[in-house]
């Protein structure tokens, strides 16, 4: 494999910045943000750079890797801490440092009242590196620390405005639902180096043929629990709508483009694992479906525009996954449509939060309403990434989505109708929800607050989200022209080339689901623009829509079965703790210090008596070699 | 009558003979240059002739002989690692040294008295504390490559007589400091006695005072096992005895709490490594062959060592007694190697001294930094609330503990790692329970303080924290960052220890 001595830079450069703008303190206060953004783009820069260099070699030649030093060497246990760039790599580094440099450029303007700006965009750096790390490493390992890196930078900008209690809960929550995900990826390395000695991704797929299935299903659904932690996947989805009580860049950034999709990229790249272990890949599939309807249904009762995004993205992860666990086949269309997502749910994020800069950061939808005159750029932009999730020709969302709805037609048999089955709805309760965002938002009567005044957003602001709808428009053409992504990425997968049978032609599934989205929409019009829209939620709703707005009872479930269990332990563990381990080192303690107190009698401050107590010592000496000795 | 003259390889012998020159020099400097110039002159000589032996002691890196000084010495890779480890250390602790605030204005005065008083208000500095400690550690890195029972003598001699004076040096509680030099001298010659007698027993037993000698005996057999077992036993009395091990440890608290701090963290660091480097020297090469004998007899001492220390630490209520104890305790870790008796314990020994030297002259330099009107505070209750007046101090004393407790990322941790499983494979399994379950009593009473300074409300009579001087600073940065960097990435080190620690004989 070619090595390359920048991919290093990719990582150092943002955490350089992280680490300058943290320890510089309040010196950095004036020029930091520009240097945080500055460091961002130009990792973007090394990372077109390294884009230039793999296109002109051929396919076999592309990855490169680059050895930065011997990490752990235990024994047989080996480690190199190192990197890879692969076609699959690359895809998530320019979409990282990409989308992260425009949220960078954003959040100047964006935070520009914040005294604490500084410490925002050291943050943003440390999450750029560490997301960078987490996609470049060429092991297991590796991967882990980006991994909890991640998780880390997450965990501080969530809390980021920390003086309000509610946040700091939020921070915390999100960071205990992602431990048991990272538990997850822990048992899986273990199992790894347990079955197969190696945690490096090269070792371990040269290993699966020497592996029993019982240990490679365990790992894959082990690494499962960890996508699923990380991408708020069922069961540990509960985290992300509380996420979004930090600023809306790093909603845009982590929360919906980058950081969340960590979990398709841990599936793709363990794709030898989960190809070889049939269970844990129906689970996967299992687990996408599951998240993309309940995803989707919660997004039908937001009136938080963050949260009903949020919910979106939940929902669209699911569809990634899915179609991550349906293997080879799947794998090529996770990434695409990761990538149109990447694009047209960052920039509806940004559109949501320079409606709430316009809007005194309101949130709530219902007290928004005929926008659309006063936020022109904002509602076009926000417009077409609309469109794009919607899956309407010629947006991004409509090539990727349809292939990730046509796969799953063509997993055969009733695994195949009822996957197929779930994305057709899924997009048509997506449709539905997404026109609700709109009208709610841009249409109708004024239903604002007295003393708004909203108002375009500077340049700063709409810039990158422009940026970012022509990404919606165009991206989704761009990487499926002529099957693009799915051969840059080919070499990766194990590609079975026999022709499947197509249970519906792609033109027939187009057409479903456009129909299904045409029904989506209708029904939000009918039910929001016809009707005059309360500026306080109803109460009188039907049962289904209070549990949706519980977001499906998923905060009650985690109360009753880990909470409640959890405290009663904890309290059993604090209370043993207490009696039998605090009270046997109180004990110890006890005991040395009533043998203290005896031996003050020795330690009494008198020569004379320190002298005899060396020649007691030293007798005894003597008389314990003579006994050894006999 | 003839005189040959000796063949000397100098090279080998001139980082002691730059050391030694240098504390002349400063002898010379008390006598000729005036007061006012004194403290910068001696710092700088100091501190050079101490760099100077550094950089000549890493240009010999390597070479190994055993006739540097006819026979009376030896050079060799351990020899290399534990003279440049008790170099390093020296350094450091000169910078806290080098902040007079710590000593009497003129030692020789009553305390009390009105030529005290005189001295003070004049403003008088002693300079004499920077020849002495060049004197110690010449004896300090001639004491490990002795290869004879004299030069061995000679060495404990020369590293301890200095020590003695300095530990009375100190300004504040001027009495408890003298009344701890007298002891420590008192106990030191009491021991150096039994030191003395051992090497007469050894000599009786082998008619040879060299180490090869005495091993060729011990390998041989058929002399009298008797004057051995004695000599052996009471030489251990007197190496114990500078380690600190139980039941000859009981001047340590007295004099670490005696003595001017940075004379505490210099003797609690360089003596260690100086006294236990000599250790391995005689128990891995003189008298290996006669392990049946030692290894029980030690492998009891080090038990009971880790446990009185750990133990008793707990009901200390002053800082300085607490790490005195704690050393003792790391008396007991260290001497686990010594019984390993094998490679791995010889590798992991030199890595755990040098470890805890430098995290050792770290928490002495915090201590010397929390203060108030009457000097250093080191009563533990006032500690309290110390992350928040001076997170720097307690933080970098939070880090050092942590080091002491053995917690991962510190160096304590792979030097209490390394050390153990050397034991474990020598299998001397009862020494490493007892050290695992030391470790966590010991554990106890670190966390215990850091508990305190960071999650206890200050008291009333709150201390202040002096700004450290750029020196103080400096040392404690400089502990840290090696504290960290052993722990997070000891393989360099160990490797190269692992390289180059190979006794010749």
């Amino acid at each position: 494999m070619n090595t390359s001595q920048s991919l290093v830079y990719l990582i150092a450069l943002p955490l350089a910045g992280a680490a300058l703008l943290l320890l510089g303190g309040r010196r950095t206060d004036k020029w930091g943000h520009l240097l945080a953004t500055a460091l961002s783009a130009s990792s973007f820069g090394v990372g077109l750079y390294q884009l230039s260099q793999m296109l002109g070699r051929s396919t076999e030649a592309r990855p490169v890797s680059q050895k930065l030093f011997e990490w752990i060497n235990v024994g047989t246990f080996n480690v190199d801490a190192g990197l890879l760039l692969d076609q699959l790599s690359i895809c998530f580094v320019l979409l990282i440092t990409g989308v992260g440099t425009l949220i960078h450029v954003y959040s100047i303007s964006y935070m520009s009242h914040d005294h604490d700006r500084r410490r925002f965009f050291a943050f943003l750096n440390l999450f750029i590196a560490a997301m960078l790390l987490l996609v470049l490493g060429d092991s297991y390992l590796s991967l882990y620390v980006g991994w909890e890196g991640v998780g880390l930078a997450s965990y501080l900008l969530i809390g980021f405005w920390n003086q309000k209690p509610a946040y700091a809960t939020a921070s915390k929550k999100a960071f205990v639902m992602n431990r048991v995900g990272d538990m997850g990826l822990s048992f899986a390395i273990m199992i790894a180096f347990a079955t197969m000695g190696t945690v490096s991704f090269a070792g371990v797929a040269e290993q699966v043929e020497n592996t029993s299935e019982a240990a490679l299903t365990g790992m894959g659904i082990m690494l499962l629990i960890a996508a699923a932690g990380k991408s708020a996947q069922f069961p540990l989805q509960a985290w992300l709508g509380d996420a979004m009580a930090g600023p809306t860049p790093v909603s845009a950034l982590i929360h919906a483009a980058t950081m969340v999709t960590a979990g398709v990229y841990l599936i793709t790249r363990s794709n030898f694992v989960f190809d070889a272990a049939p269970t844990a890949q129906l689970l996967v599939v299992i687990v996408g479906a599951i998240t993309l309807m309940f995803g989707a249904l919660i997004g039908t009762a937001k009136d938080d525009i963050k949260k009903a995004l949020a919910a979106s993205t939940m929902s669209q992860i699911g569809y990634m996954i899915l179609a991550a666990g349906l293997g080879p086949v799947g794998y090529a269309f996770a990434i695409m449509h990761l990538l149109t997502h990447g694009f047209f749910k960052a920039g509806m994020f940004l559109g949501a939060g320079s409606v709430m800069h316009g809007m005194n950061d309101e949130v709530n939808m219902r007290k928004y309403g005929a926008l659309r005159k006063f936020m022109p750029i904002t509602f076009a932009t926000f417009g077409l990434g609309y469109l794009a999730i919607l899956g309407v020709p010629p947006f991004a969302g409509f090539y990727s989505k349809d292939m990730i709805i046509e796969t799953a037609f063509n997993a055969g048999g009733v695994k195949g109708i009822i996957l197929g089955s779930v994305t057709l709805l899924g997009a048509g309760i997506t449709a539905f929800y997404m026109t609700r965002v709109m009208i709610l938002t841009f249409t109708g009567t004024k239903r604002w607050d007295e003393d708004a005044h909203p108002h375009e957003s500077p340049w700063l602001m709409w810039l990158p989200m422009a940026v970012l709808a022509i990404g919606s428009v165009t991206s989704g053409f761009l990487l499926s022209r002529g099957d693009a992504l799915v051969n840059w990425l080919h070499p990766l997968f194990e590609h079975h080339e026999e022709h499947e049978h197509h249970l519906l032609e792609p033109i027939v599934v187009s057409g479903l689901a456009l129909t299904m989205v045409a029904i989506g929409v209708a029904i939000a019009f009918v039910k929001y623009s016809r009707q005059e829209v309360a500026n306080i939620a109803p109460e009188n709703v039907s049962v289904f829509t209070k549990i949706a707005r519980q977001d499906l009872m998923q905060d009650r479930f985690n109360e009753a079965v880990f909470m409640r269990p959890g405290q009663a332990l904890t309290t059993t563990l604090g209370a043993t703790d207490e009696a039998v381990i605090d009270g046997t080192v109180r004990g110890v303690g006890q005991l040395a210090m009533s043998s203290g107190s005896a031996l003050r009698g020795l330690q009494n401050g008198f020569v004379r008596s320190y002298a005899a107590l060396i020649l007691v010592g030293a007798v005894a000496l003597i008389a314990a070699i003579w006994v050894v000795v006999q | 009558m003839s005189f040959t003259a000796p063949v000397l390889s100098y090279s080998l012998l001139s980082p002691m003979l730059i050391l030694l020159g240098g504390a002349l020099i400063g002898v010379l400097v008390e006598a000729f240059v005036s007061k006012a110039l004194r403290p910068a002159v001696q710092l700088t000589l100091t501190l050079g002739t101490l760099l100077l032996a550094v950089m000549q002691l890493w240009r010999i890196r390597g070479q190994q002989s055993l006739t540097a000084a006819v026979g009376t010495i030896v050079f060799d890779g351990p020899a290399f690692l534990l003279q440049a480890s008790i170099l390093i250390i020296a350094i450091i602790s000169v910078f806290l040294i080098a902040d007079t605030e710590h000593f009497a204005a003129l030692p020789a005065a009553l305390p009390g008295s009105e030529e005290e008083r005189q001295a003070v208000q004049s403003g008088n500095q002693i300079t004499e504390v920077y020849p002495l400690t060049l004197f110690a550690v010449a004896g300090m890195v001639m004491f490990p490559v002795a290869n004879d029972l004299i030069t061995l003598f000679v060495a404990l001699e020369m590293l301890s007589l200095p020590l003695y004076l300095m530990a009375g040096l100190s300004r504040r509680r001027r009495l408890a400091s003298q009344e701890a030099a007298l002891k420590y001298f008192l106990l030191g010659a009491f021991s150096s006695a039994f030191f003395l007698f051992g090497a007469a027993y050894l000599y009786g037993y082998s008619a040879s005072i060299t180490f090869a000698g005495i091993r060729e005996a011990i390998v041989g057999g058929g002399g009298n096992d008797v004057l051995l077992l004695i000599g052996i036993a009471f030489l251990s009395i007197g190496l114990l005895f500078k380690v600190g091990a139980v039941p000859f440890h009981s001047w340590s608290p007295d004099v670490y709490q005696g003595a001017p701090t940075p004379v505490t963290a210099f003797m609690a660091a360089a003596t260690k490594i100086a006294a236990f480097g000599a250790m391995l020297r005689i128990y891995y090469t003189v008298f290996a062959n006669a392990q049946w004998s030692w290894t029980p007899v030690l492998s009891g001492i080090a038990i009971v060592t880790m446990l009185l220390g750990s133990l008793v630490a707990i009901a200390q209520r002053d800082v300085k007694r607490m790490l005195a104890y704690s050393s003792i305790a790391h008396a007991g870790f260290l001497l686990s190697g010594v019984i390993a008796l094998n490679k791995a314990g010889l590798d992991a020994t030199i890595f755990y001294l040098f470890a805890y030297g430098v995290a050792t002259v770290g928490a002495f330099a915090v201590v010397t930094l929390v203060r108030d009107s009457a000097g250093e505070v080191t009563d533990l209750n006032r500690w309290k609330g110390l992350g928040k007046r001076s997170p720097f101090a307690a933080t970098s004393f939070a880090l050092f503990l942590l080091a002491f407790a053995g917690i991962p990322l510190t160096s304590g941790f792979i030097g209490k790692f390394s050390i153990f499983s050397a034991a474990y494979e020598s299998g001397a399994k009862g020494v490493v329970i007892a050290g695992v379950l030391s470790s966590a009593i010991a554990a106890f009473f670190y966390i215990r303080v850091i508990v305190l300074m960071f999650f206890t409300d200050a008291t009333e009579d709150g201390t202040s924290v002096e700004i450290p001087s750029i020196l103080t600073q400096a040392s404690v940065v400089i502990a840290a960052v090696v504290t960290v960097a052993l722990g997070v990435y000891p393989a360099p080190l160990l490797d190269f220890i692992t390289n180059l620690a190979i006794f010749i004989r």
